[in-house]
């Protein structure tokens, strides 16, 4: 019982009973441990992001059941399933999706606000994680006007704001060059070495094939392949 | 406790700068919300200090007037008439009052002309309201020239102005001596205009009116009572007609709100998406929203509430002012007693808080509870 995430043959259909419905994910069973670095690889429409939003409870299954830490979490009701997402995962968005008009700090300071947490405390931990990002000097910088590099170290820094056992990165790389890319590798690396859970979807090859990935799925057509 | 202090306090502090991106749109909402409240406001407080002051300026006014009815026409009571009413039980006093109406074409407006028994002005002299001094371009100490219905010309002495506090009643009002009145509108020295009851137990009011009647039959009796609802009903009418047209104005603006709210931006709905994505849940982003509405709808009806009483309590109204007073050539000017009634208080931000807050809470409801994998899936 070492796994800290279960997924249980869990399929996801979107638009379910409609004329354009959908099966995202089939029979996908999977559990992840504390400290690993796991890549979802496949071409795309192969169900990563699907497998990755019903991993973080952004979505429910239509069909299985989600574990954390032994305690099923998919028929929580919303806002405990809310308070779950909030301590458990990071995620970071392939478009980062930072709020644009509000500066680097306050887009990651922002998961820590429903936690009612003193605004010191929270600014504090956001400057440092923007520090150990090499971000201190552009904290009160609007996020609209910093390059694609650091907006992605704004939404790791968003990710980890709450310190979460787990971050979620959904083609992390996807838009960043290669030196980027091999810094976002190291930063990854160093989120699993700290023993958080890291999971990343990407069919970019600098990842999936670099030598940090602990564990390697792969998706195709909803299904894990070998 | 403490926990919940500090989320509300940073869920305000992100809706200050929620607020602050789009400080444009959000100001012209301000503006027009603002607007909507003035206009109520300034009616609703408008009217209610006029039936304040309504009621405070009858409360000395007498408990039952009695007037002649000839062939359903007004007309004069006799001496003879009054003194059958004296004796009656329960009447303390008995005055018959000459007074009428005279249209000055100089200025194009009517004036009440009236006697007064006790404490006259002397002959030749006359007490006048503030609106005939304005509108004559006359003070104390001029000559007022009025040709009688019989065709002379009388010039009296202004001895003294009413005071702008009493406008509401005495605006029109020229006072002067008992003498001086029978000879300018040529009427018997024994008829008057009506007669003024003054009735020792105010319960007994309704038996006394009814005795009046029965003692003069074809008399018409109004009691103070009635005076006060009629002048209710009046602004109740008038404040109403203006509060259906500001309920238009109010409706539409919630409309727009809803719609602007309903269509919400595309990157409002993604902001949605985004913090639910991060960690918040429907709760949180509809408190923020919440706050979002009060703060716009508290600094809307503050202002406009301020800016009502302002405009009604130091500029009399200008704006509300020729509906809700009356459309005569000599409008009063009054000073009204400043009054804020907590009911009205609560009716008026029924009408305002109220729909804008629906209207913003709504729609951001509806954006709160779709799954907010639809941010990542946006991005698939």
């Amino acid at each position: 019982m070492n796994s800290f995430i279960e997924l249980e043959a869990i399929r996801k259909v979107f638009h379910e009973g409609e004329h354009n419905e959908f099966t995202a994910l089939r029979d996908v069973s999977l559990s992840f441990s504390r400290g690993s670095l796991t890549v979802l690889s496949g071409p795309s429409g192969s169900g990563k992001t699907s497998l990755l939003t019903v991993l973080g409870c952004l979505s429910r299954p239509t069909e299985g059941r989600v574990k954390v830490e032994g305690e099923l979490v998919s028929n929580l009701p919303e806002p405990l399933l809310a308070v779950v997402r909030r301590r458990t995962f990071g995620f970071v968005f392939q478009q980062f999706q930072l709020i644009p008009g509000l500066s680097a700090l306050t887009n990651v300071v922002l998961p820590a606000y429903p936690t009612g947490k003193p605004h010191r405390v929270i600014v504090d931990r956001g400057l440092a994680l923007l520090s150990h990002l090499s971000l201190g000097r552009l904290a009160h910088e609007r996020v609209e006007r910093l390059s694609g590099g650091e907006q992605q170290r704004v939404a790791i820094a968003r990710a980890l704001i709450n310190d979460p056992p787990v971050i979620l990165a959904d083609e992390p790389t996807a838009n960043l060059d290669s030196a980027l890319s091999s810094a976002f590798l190291q930063t990854a690396r160093e989120l699993r070495d700290e023993g958080r859970t890291v999971i990343l979807s990407s069919h970019d090859p600098r990842i999936c094939d670099a030598p940090e990935i602990d564990r390697r799925i792969r998706l195709l057509d909803g299904r894990i392949t070998p | 406790m403490h926990a919940w202090i500090n989320r509300q306090s940073l869920l305000v502090d992100y809706t200050l700068s929620a607020l602050a991106r789009h400080a444009g749109r959000n100001l012209a909402i301000l503006a027009v919300y603002s607007c909507l409240v003035f206009v109520l406001a300034s009616t609703m407080l408008f009217s209610d200090a006029l039936r304040r002051e309504s009621r405070a300026l009858l409360s000395h006014s007498p408990d039952v007037l009695i007037q002649k009815l000839s062939a359903g026409r007004h007309a004069f009571l006799t001496a003879a008439d009054v003194e059958r009413i004296g004796p009656l039980r329960g009447v303390s006093r008995i005055e018959g009052r000459r007074w009428g109406y005279f249209y000055d074409p100089a200025v194009r407006a009517n004036y009440t002309l009236m006697a007064v028994a006790s404490d006259p002005p002397a002959r030749g002299s006359i007490r006048v309201g503030e609106g005939v001094a304005r509108l004559s371009g006359l003070a104390k100490g001029n000559a007022l020239a009025l040709r009688s219905p019989e065709g002379p010309l009388h010039v009296f002495t202004i001895e003294g102005v009413f005071r702008e506090e009493s406008s509401l009643v005495s605006t029109d009002l020229v006072l002067m001596h008992p003498e001086d009145w029978i000879e300018f509108f040529q009427v018997a020295s024994d008829l008057c205009t009506d007669a003024a009851v003054t009735v020792v137990n105010p319960a007994e009011v309704r038996n006394v009116a009814r005795k009046v009647a029965e003692r003069l039959p074809g008399s018409r009796v109004v009691l103070k009572e009635e005076i006060l609802r009629t002048y209710d009903s009046l602004f109740d009418w008038r404040e109403g007609l203006l509060l259906a047209l500001a309920s238009l104005l109010a409706a539409s603006f919630a409309v727009l709100a809803w719609n602007k709210a309903s269509g919400l931006a595309a990157d409002e709905r993604r902001e949605i998406g985004i913090l639910k994505a991060i960690g918040w849940d429907t709760r949180d982003v509809l408190t923020m929203k919440l706050w979002e509405g009060a703060l716009v709808s508290g600094c809307a009806f503050g202002t406009g509430l301020l800016a009502a009483w302002i405009h009604v309590f130091h500029f009399r109204a200008p704006l509300v002012a020729p509906v809700l007073a009356g459309w005569s050539v000599l409008y009063p000017r009054f000073d009204l007693t400043p009054s804020l009634d907590p009911w009205m208080l609560l009716t008026l931000s029924f009408l305002t808080i109220f729909p804008y807050t629906l209207a913003t809470l709504v729609p951001a409801w509806k954006a709160a509870i779709t799954d907010p994998d639809a941010v990542m899936r946006g991005s698939e």
